[in-house]
């Protein structure tokens, strides 16, 4: 396994190591210690590395993410796997704001509670949040699974288009267009599946399914096509 | 942007250490606030029939001895002072209405930074660093400090528009965002009796506390108020003479994160600030919720109520 010490480090010598070509030669294993909340730790890697940070991550740590699976061992500040296309990234303890944003492959797992706007604009990422997500999570999701085994808060899934969201606990409230959908079976299973990756124990028939009621301007065929100007009427 | 940091003690004995422990919390905010800085402490506490002003000039010359002495002769009483870098600390039991009156009329150059039993504003224009050497901050004691680096937008940079602001005893609030109605809530806040020294929207939050506690609210009740009449973006950290609070707006548009041992609750705009302070590895993390009010009073949590 590879060392690196950020009190030894900059955080620029440690994305690159991460970035060279020869990162996975002699091993794939890195660990990184001290981060002290740094920003931008171990972003947009591209290789399949395993990268333990051992301690708190600041902000958009993770991001841009492909094939690489990077564990936090602590909490992690605004914008974890932001953009993530492909991989794994596992916080053992607290997200703050914006996690898995705008992301579009992969599996975020974060063991503890996401705050506000957890999964906002989801691109095809799934995202798993061990105990409660903040309001408006999942806002204009687009595609992926988002699942909450604890609370959400207010506004989920507002604006929402085509993500799946899974909810165990209670949901303050629904976003605009957001309803509750029934569990069938491929959901339960869809869910089992997503719930076993993340290392989860939780029942799939305790939670509840939301998506889109699909009822917002886009969603119309009415409002298709017609660009502004367009004399086709 | 904007930093805040704050740390309230729960165990007396870090007492003694309190600005080591406080400076780095500051200077790890500089990046998010390089152009100007501050910090409210408590402690040195003055026996009850007397207060402590702290004082500030421009002035580097500036002949605080003369104006002691001439303070003095015309209050009398007790008086007893010292001086740290540009500021001086006068303990008198002279009351607060004549200090004031006094000053007004024999020192108008001088600004008064803060008035209490326990609270001594310090602040000034520079990087964090410079203002944090200026007063020998890593030397100080107390039993709670809040500070502040500076990233204006709403008004200029100086040492009056600098954080934490102070509108009543021992009250002292420090906010990272900006009020959209702080001028409509001044001129209501201005017909209640308040008084404003500058057209920052900061000094317009620590003024309606003011009002609210004057009103006989508690901390609590004041912070929940505040939820239905402030509009705007706020993170706001809080220290009253023997209280702690922090709060933030509904919708969380500035961040902020809590940390809480045995020994301390410390409270900061990022996490990098708190790497450094002793234990910090089996703290409690967490980030306050939106709209929730936190209140730390004689070193109990007193609520983490919902305010929406």
């Amino acid at each position: 396994m590879k060392k690196l010490s950020l009190a030894e480090h900059s955080v620029r010598e440690l994305n690159s190591a991460l970035h060279d070509p020869q990162a996975m030669d002699g091993g794939t294993e890195w660990y990184v210690s001290d981060p002290d909340g740094r920003h931008a730790l171990a972003c947009g890697l591209n290789d399949e590395l395993q990268v333990t940070i051992d301690g708190h991550a600041g902000y958009y740590c993770a991001g841009m993410n492909q094939h690489a699976t990077v564990v936090v061992n602590g909490t992690v500040g605004v914008g974890v796997a932001e953009n993530m296309m492909s991989g794994l990234v596992r916080v053992r303890g607290n997200a703050s704001q914006s996690a898995g944003a705008t992301g579009h492959g992969g599996l975020l797992v974060i063991e503890g509670n996401a705050s506000a706007r957890c999964g906002i604009s989801m691109k095809g990422i799934d995202i798993v949040v061990g105990g409660d997500v903040g309001h408006m999570s999942a806002f204009m999701g687009q595609a992926g699974r988002l699942v909450v085994c604890g609370d959400a808060g207010e506004a989920f899934g507002d604006s929402i288009y085509e993500a799946r969201l899974y909810v165990r606990g209670q949901v303050e409230s629904l976003g605009a267009d957001c309803i509750e959908k029934p569990m069938r079976d491929e959901h339960r299973e869809e869910l089992r599946g997503l719930l076993a990756h993340a290392g989860m124990d939780f029942d799939p028939s305790e939670f509840r399914r939301y998506g889109s009621a699909r009822e917002l301007y886009n969603f119309h065929v009415d409002n298709a096509g017609i660009e502004q100007g367009d004399s086709h009427e | 942007m904007c930093g805040i940091v704050g740390l309230y003690l729960k165990d007396p004995s870090l007492e003694p250490r309190l600005g080591e422990l406080f400076e780095p919390m500051l200077l790890a905010m500089a990046d998010r606030g390089p152009d100007s800085a501050g910090f409210a402490i408590y402690g040195d506490e003055v026996p009850s029939d007397q207060l402590k002003f702290t004082l500030q000039s421009a002035e580097p010359g500036y002949d605080w001895e003369g104006l002691v002495t001439a303070m003095e002769r015309d209050l009398g009483g007790q008086l007893d002072w010292f001086r740290n870098a540009t500021a001086v600390v006068i303990k008198t039991d002279s009351g607060e209405e004549r200090v004031r009156e006094w000053l007004a009329g024999n020192a108008p150059a001088v600004s008064l930074m803060s008035v209490g039993h326990s609270i001594e504003i310090l602040k000034g224009v520079g990087h964090p660093r410079l203002v944090a050497d200026r007063f020998s901050l890593s030397g100080m004691q107390g039993s709670h400090i809040i500070g502040h680096t500076r990233m204006a937008t709403e008004s200029a940079v100086s040492m009056e528009g600098s954080h934490p602001f102070t509108t009543g005893l021992d009250l002292c609030l420090v906010h990272n965002g900006s009020l959209s109605n702080h001028n409509r809530l001044r001129l209501e806040l201005e017909r209640q009796g308040m008084t404003f020294e500058t057209e920052n929207d900061s000094e317009v939050a620590a003024a309606y506390l003011t009002w609210k506690l004057r009103e006989g609210e508690t901390l609590t009740q004041a912070l929940e108020s505040a939820i239905q009449d402030l509009d705007g973006f706020y993170t706001f950290t809080i220290g009253t003479r023997d209280g702690f609070a922090v709060l933030r707006d509904p919708i969380a548009c500035k961040p902020a994160v809590l940390a809480e041992t045995d020994a301390y609750v410390a409270m900061a705009s990022e996490y990098r600030a708190l790497a450094r302070l002793p234990g910090i590895s089996g703290a409690r993390v967490w980030e306050p919720e939106p709209g929730r009010v936190y209140v730390w009073e004689n070193a109990q949590q007193a609520s983490e109520e919902t305010g929406t």
